[in-house]
């Protein structure tokens, strides 16, 4: 399996605190990986420093075997992103935050018309459109969020906590929505979670980031059987039947 | 040594903090390509248009309290004619702009600082980069250009209103008749007196928009963030327009 996406000693310090101290991670074509840690670890940051949102202050960040930073650009036209708080635009409504990009090279009514089959896909109905974002809720945000994220068809994804605040029942639709859109489409996925249900219905793979390191990466199917997770799991190895 | 070092770290991140700034500006001025024609339309309703009031009012009463302090202190030397005179002039040169300005700072530097903090935060901008598009071209261009365009308009429209609030003060109270407070208003004044208060504007306006797009796209995370960066905004430009006005009046009238 050659790597799309690999990160090399990425490093990130925030005044005297270092974030990220050296994180090695690499994702393969079409892999769905998810990434796990405590809150505040720098799970989002990692994210950020990967699109150069956050410069990181050592390693690089390859794509398809060379650096992407110089190629960013061409990156982020095959890249969708959904948000931790979904970070819809306030001043759009729902159907321009949704066809934002598509905006940029076609005429507004086609734009509408596939922005309106995304939210369709998302299980949001057409009367959600003309809605702006502050009447919608936490969910609602998400879903709208993740129609951003996929409007343009993108082949690498990134979802920064797709289901923190929301009940179980809508985590694990959302859950369900994307590991069917990560199916359909063939895209290669990045998901931050701390939501081990998520884990088991998104992931192929889990990297624990902690200590500003990934300190355990595997498939999902043998996590339980890692010591490195068991504090995360929330209960001993030894418990497993 | 050390003393040295005392002075010398402080100077260099001040004079690396006005780089950063410039560079800012110069990236905010020149973002232009293809120009932002509706953000820059919704930017001079919300910075011109939305401005009209309050610019107004600060002009009526000033140009009102200006009639009446000239009056009084004029009387002292026999000259309590000049009124007209420098009330105009006083309005266009000097108190038109920088109290439109100071209005304008406390409305709009506040504003464009919470929202584009909010956006901040709220990770808008990082969404904003990742849908491919630049947020200085987006959201700081718009603003500046706006509020550069539309402050001489308000500065220009407050010179009337203030010179109006003059008069009605005059006629009122101090026995000018209508005919000859106009009159002697505009036998008084020259273009360069209220040309140069049109430019102060401008610059005015490029103040206020700066500072608000700068500490709001630096917005600390979190709600207190956003506190932080509005009064920071609104600190910065009013500071910035009065030594600004002291440094064009200086250059304009020496
Ligand atoms: N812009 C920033 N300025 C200062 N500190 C930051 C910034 N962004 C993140 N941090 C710090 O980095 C750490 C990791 O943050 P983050 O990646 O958001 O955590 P999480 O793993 O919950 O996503 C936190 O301690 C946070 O305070
Ligand atoms: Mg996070």
């Amino acid at each position: 399996m050659s790597a799309l996406i690999e990160t090399r000693g990425l490093t990130r310090r925030f005044g005297a605190k270092t974030v990220l101290d050296g994180v090695d991670l690499s994702i393969a074509q079409g892999e769905s990986l998810c990434v796990i840690g405590q809150s505040g670890t720098g799970k989002s940051v990692l994210l950020k420093c990967i699109l150069g949102l956050v410069p990181p202050d050592a390693g690089e960040v390859l794509w398809q075997g060379a650096p992407l930073a110089p190629r960013r650009e061409a990156f982020l036209a095959r890249f969708g992103m959904l948000f931790q708080g979904a970070a819809l635009f306030d001043s759009l409504n729902v159907w321009q935050n949704v066809a934002f990009r598509l905006r940029q090279r076609m005429p507004a009514r086609a734009a509408r018309e596939i922005a309106v089959e995304k939210l369709a896909r998302v299980g949001l109905p057409p009367e959600t459109a003309e809605l702006m974002p502050a009447e919608l809720s936490g969910g609602m945000a998400k879903r709208v969020g993740l129609a951003r994220a996929i409007a343009d068809d993108p082949q690498v994804i990134f979802f920064d906590e797709p289901t923190t605040g929301l009940d179980p029942i809508r985590a694990r639709a959302i859950d369900a929505l994307i590991r069917g859109i990560v199916t359909e489409t063939g895209a290669t996925a990045i998901t931050i979670t701390h939501d081990m249900a998520s884990v088991r219905a998104i992931g192929d793979r889990v990297a624990l980031l902690a200590g500003g390191r990934i300190a355990w990466s595997g498939p999902v199917a043998r996590m339980d059987d890692a010591p490195e997770l068991a504090g995360f799991l929330g209960r001993p190895v030894a418990q497993k039947p | 040594m050390r003393a040295i070092r005392a002075i010398g770290r402080p100077a260099l991140r001040g004079v690396r903090g006005v780089g950063a700034v410039a560079l800012f500006a110069l990236r905010g001025l020149t973002a232009l390509r293809p120009i932002p024609a509706r953000a820059l339309a919704v930017q001079l309703v919300q910075i011109g248009w939305l401005s009209l009031p309050v610019v107004g009012l600060t002009a009526l009463f000033t140009g009102a309290a200006l009639a009446l302090q000239i009056h009084s202190g004029g009387a002292r030397f026999q000259a309590s004619d000049v009124v007209p005179a420098i009330v105009a002039i006083g309005m266009v040169r000097e108190l038109g702009p920088v109290l439109g300005g100071l209005m304008v700072a406390a409305r709009v530097a506040s504003s464009i600082a919470a929202e584009i903090g909010t956006m901040r935060v709220t990770e808008q901008i990082d969404a904003l980069v990742t849908l491919s598009t630049d947020p200085m071209r987006w959201l700081v261009t718009p603003r500046l250009w706006a509020a550069i365009l539309s402050v001489p308009a308000l500065v220009a429209v407050g010179d009337i209103i203030g010179i109006m609030g003059g008069w009605l003060v005059g006629t009122g109270s101090l026995g000018f008749t209508s005919a000859r407070y106009i009159a002697d208003s505009w036998a008084y004044l020259e273009t360069w007196d209220v040309l140069s208060g049109l430019i102060k504007g401008a610059f005015f306006g490029f103040i206020v928009a700066l500072s608000g797009c700068w500490f709001g796209m630096r917005c600390a995370r979190g709600a207190a963030g956003v506190g932080r960066a509005t009064t920071s905004a609104v600190v910065a430009a009013a500071i910035g327009i009065l030594a600004a006005n002291f440094a064009l009046t200086g250059l304009f009238f020496r």
